[in-house]
């Protein structure tokens, strides 16, 4: 076991792990943060998608102790400081872009680093961006149809929601 | 004017706030104090036959508390099957057991051999890499047709063969059919495969076992659609556990698709275990695992014949199937090739002779189930298909030779023992083609081929059977339960209410949804509704969501018990204001007796319920609370049409969607925003079913597409922005809410729309040879299609 300290969500975290122990799993088990979720094994669906140090990482693809000193941000630090929806999670919840909210963590997240590189992205460059996002309940209408309208793009043009 | 609250109302999802803060409570974010670690050993070979286990070194491992094999589980009940079907002899189906773990013999990839329960999970699975496992390889059959062969290997030695049975739906009216066929002017006739796929729910199943040694109490934390049918099941059945010793917890459910109706082998063992070792027992798939062990579904190999006669109408339909069990039969799984399949033959469509036979075979493969559809998308595609294919035939157009053939009036028996109650398939035909300009899809075509490429559409109608289902009737076909639902409605002393409803949500927003409902019964905020679901503890006895019941069922339940309530509410208000109980009406949460302005608020009302001072307390008892039990006595009957427009590149195969439109009928709408979602859902998978997704089996029974490296689901860029309507309302004629379900239609619908629009592409672009391609529509399939002589 090894002691691993890092930043998540604007607080000194730190636990002791193995040199196995995944990011993902560090979150989970070890600070019983459980909004990351874990999807496959193969870093293909995108639900534990966080931040490390500004950028979007599959956290089950990164090890714990790899996250020495990194500043990490998950689903549970995306609020407003006063608990209220961003901008981003209020979007989905206005345009339907979540249904039974497993993949949504990893959703907000990469939606969330897309929106910084590129604050008015195309449908067809929101649909690309999520290749590493799998959802199987929405059929990904509302969730780009939700991305486009937190980029303040008018979604009244795009089939209901 | 869209409703701004109640029903009609797009009202946002409550479940959200916890959903998009990372405060959701999945099966797998439950931790209990002292928890073990299970890792199942599972077979990585299809057929074999088990000589010895040797778990010394095993045991030696860190961390490891107990492992346990089938010897375990000799005295203790296998996985039960729910539903019996009669074959065409009237003989039972071959129904053979299907232990908790391999005893003798292990028949597919992932049949669980062992179980090590550790201290950790990474301990658990290390030493279940240190067992020593004696394993003679047999012969497997993976291929249905030749399963049944004589001489095939036997999955299970001690059934005669490997058919399941053989199922013959109308068998009286066989005779008939051959003979309708013998004087048709025309048959069209297709043999489709209709593939095999993964349900693939983003949450996989996890199970928590719990044992309180001081009340001999077992729970069991689960990713279950219908907890209370994983208890009633796993108690009865299994473990000999009474209902009341035995609690089973769904918490939020990430997904099910079906794949979490069944009872599996993993809940009764973490059950199981944590009174063997008094300790909670966790057990989280992996998604490999779930590739391996969660039920799989469809894997129909069909030949269709459709008989028309000289003005093309519809004179009979013949199918033979052939469905995949895989290697155990899984909780629900003889009914899905059976009665939920059979029974939809018919369509929209007035064909007068229907004859479907259904051979089921084991295989070593997975076990197949329910998963999305369930049976109807099987239907819907070889009925839509053989369609397209005899328009194309006969020199008609598609659309004309389904209309002149659409059943036009209301309720409609059909020749395959179903009675329709409502619907209006022109009316979703008609708004079909106004969304997707039909007129101007020449115009598309040329600009495409300007492009050099190949633009088709595709058009068909479906007609699904839901609101699963009427007890009595299921229980003739071979149900082994019924299929009512239930609602407990308990106002609070300060008007507030909390619904327990059997029903669970595992995506579809229930908790907003059925909030509405009761709230537009009182005239109340839709906030002062609670929804609870998926505790048996805190539910009265319910059959679970799937089927698209829960509304149907689970939502008229809801109604009935809200009924008792504003009932007795209103004797309480009419005792209160000294008024005839008839005069007294409810309108927005307030009581007023007619011709006066005498008015009582609905929370004075539950107040006098449960503080009783100014009460009848000699008519009435006090509080408010009330339950109903709702057993529908038909199935809803959603339906409509379905369009889709491609592009195929000649030079590489690929297929590109570049527009899907549905027109439905769910009758009456709660909330159409969650309507919406779930049509548009359903269209992924059907468009995953059509152009991209296959569990593929080598001939060893090796599951080939076993990962998301190579299952291809669905991602957002395989697919375009949809367009749904659900104006087309013809409401269901016996529920209270007039619903009729919308959770399975676009699974159901699109892939025909699909396949037939990539054969309409290749038509156009000059391969008239082609007249099916397999799904799913790979580039290499299509390519190959394009290209063979």
């Amino acid at each position: 076991m090894t002691q691993v300290t890092m930043t998540v969500n604007g607080k000194t975290v730190s636990g002791d792990v193995e040199g196995r122990t995944l990011l993902a799993e560090f979150l989970r088990e070890g600070l019983k943060m459980t909004g990351t979720h874990i999807g496959c094994d193969t870093s293909q669906c995108g639900a534990c998608v966080v931040h490390m140090n500004g950028e979007a990482v599959k956290s089950c693809s990164v090890l714990a102790l790899d996250a020495e000193g990194a500043e990490v941000k998950t689903i549970e630090g995306m609020a407003n400081p006063d608990g209220s929806l961003s901008t981003i999670q209020q979007a989905f919840q206005d345009h339907h872009g979540l249904q039974c909210g497993f993949c949504t963590p990893g959703m907000v997240m990469s939606a969330a680093a897309l929106l910084k590189d590129n604050p008015k992205p195309t449908e067809r460059e929101i649909r690309e961006y999520l290749e590493g996002n799998i959802c199987r309940c929405t059929g990904y209408h509302n969730i780009v149809k939700a991305i486009m309208a937190a980029s303040g793009q008018d979604v009244g043009a795009i089939a209901a929601e | 004017m869209p409703k701004d609250h109640g029903i009609g109302a797009s009202s946002k999802r409550r479940e959200d706030l916890r959903f998009l803060t990372g405060r959701g409570r999945y099966t797998d974010d439950i931790n209990l104090m002292g928890q073990a670690y299970v890792h199942f050993l599972r077979s990585d070979m299809a057929h074999g036959k088990i000589n010895g286990i040797d778990t010394s070194e095993a045991e030696k491992m860190p961390g490891v508390i107990r492992i346990f094999t089938g010897k375990d589980f000799e005295g203790v009940g296998g996985l039960p099957c729910g539903w019996q079907v009669t074959d065409r002899h009237g003989n039972p189906m071959q129904e053979p057991p299907h232990p908790i773990l391999a005893q003798g013999k292990v028949r597919h990839v992932g049949d669980p051999i062992c179980a090590v329960v550790a201290e950790s999970a990474a301990q658990a699975r290390s030493a279940a890499e240190a067992i020593m496992l004696d394993i003679e390889e047999l012969p497997a059959v993976i291929d249905m047709k030749a399963a049944v062969q004589d001489g095939a290997p036997k999955v299970h030695d001690e059934l005669d063969s490997n058919l399941c049975y053989d199922w013959g739906f109308v068998e009286e009216n066989k005779d008939a059919v051959n003979k309708a066929f013998e004087e048709a002017a025309h048959v069209t006739t297709l043999e489709l495969v209709n593939q095999r796929l993964a349900p693939n729910a983003m949450e996989p199943r996890v199970a928590v076992g719990d044992y309180a040694p001081g009340t001999d109490e077992s729970t069991l934390y689960t990713t279950s659609q219908n907890p209370h049918v994983i208890r009633l099941l796993m108690g009865a059945f299994v473990l000999g556990i009474p209902e009341h010793k035995l609690r089973v917890v769904a918490p939020d459910v990430g997904g099910g698709f079906g794949s979490k109706i069944f009872h599996y082998a993993e809940e009764a063992f973490c059950t199981f275990a944590a009174k063997a070792i008094q300790r909670p027992v966790k057990w989280t798939a992996s998604r490999s695992e779930a590739f391996i062990s969660d039920a799989q579904g469809r894997d129909h190999v069909t030949k269709i014949e459709l008989a028309l006669d000289a003005d093309n109408n519809f004179t009979a339909l013949r199918t033979e199937t052939y469905a995949n069990m895989g290697a155990y039969l899984s909780t629900f799984a003889p009914s899905v090739p059976t009665w939920l399949h059979g029974t939809l033959m018919a369509g929209n469509y007035k064909t007068p002779l229907i004859y479907v036979n259904v051979k089921a075979v084991f295989t070593n493969t997975v076990p197949v189930d329910a998963y999305r559809g369930a049976g109807r998308p099987e239907a819907t595609f070889q009925l839509e298909r053989v369609i397209d294919k005899a328009a194309r035939e006969l020199g008609v157009d598609p659309v004309e030779l389904r209309r002149q053939n659409f059943v036009t009036e209301f309720p409609y028996a059909t020749p395959v023992a179903v009675e329709y109650d409502t619907g209006d398939y022109h009316a979703t035909m008609d708004k079909l083609l106004e969304m997707i300009d039909r007129d101007g899809f020449e115009a598309r075509a040329a600009e495409s081929k300007a492009r050099g490429k190949l633009r088709g559409l595709g058009i068909n109608s479906y007609i699904e059977a839901c609101g699963i289902a009427p007890s009595a009737l299921v229980g003739q076909l071979g149900a082994r339960a019924g299929l009512y639902e239930s609602a407990t409605v308990r106002v609070n002393a300060t008007g507030g209410l909390v619904v327990m409803t059997g029903s669970h949500s595992h995506g579809q927003g229930h908790e907003t949804s059925f909030a509405q409902v009761v709230a537009d019964m009182i005239g109340i905020d839709e906030g002062m509704v609670e929804i609870v679901h998926g505790d048996t503890a805190n539910t009265p006895m319910g059959m679970g969501t799937y089927g698209s019941r829960s509304l149907a069922v689970g939502g008229s339940a809801m109604v009935r018990a809200t009924e008792k309530i504003i009932a007795k509410a209103k004797k309480i208000a009419a005792h209160l204001m000294e008024a005839a109980e008839g005069d007294i009406e409810l309108k927005d949460g307030e009581f007023t007796v007619a011709g006066t302005d005498k008015s009582v608020a609905w929370g004075d009302v539950t107040l006098a319920a449960y503080v009783p001072h100014n009460y009848p307390l000699e008519e009435l008892e006090p509080g408010l609370e009330e339950t109903a039990f709702y057993d529908p006595n038909n199935f809803t009957y959603p339906a409509g049409a379905y369009a889709c427009e491609v592009e195929v590149d000649p030079d590489t195969g690929k297929v590109e969607i570049l527009s899907f439109a549905a027109a439905d009928d769910f009758g009456n709408i709660v909330n159409p925003m969650i309507v919406d979602g779930q049509v548009h859902g359903g269209l992924a998978q059907g468009i995953g079913q059509a152009l991209l997704e296959n569990c593929a089996y080598d001939e060893d029974g090796q599951l080939l597409s076993a990962s998301y490296m190579d299952y291809a689901m669905p991602r957002a860029d395989d697919v375009p922005f949809y367009a749904v309507d659900h104006s087309c309302q013809t409401p269901c004629t016996h529920n209270p809410l007039g619903v009729k379900g919308c959770g399975e239609a676009g699974a159901i619908g699109s892939p025909p729309a699909v396949v037939n629009a990539v054969v309409d592409a290749l038509h156009r672009g000059g391969h008239s040879h082609v007249m099916h391609i397999d799904m799913p529509l790979t580039p290499h399939r299509v390519w190959q299609a394009m290209h063979q002589a």
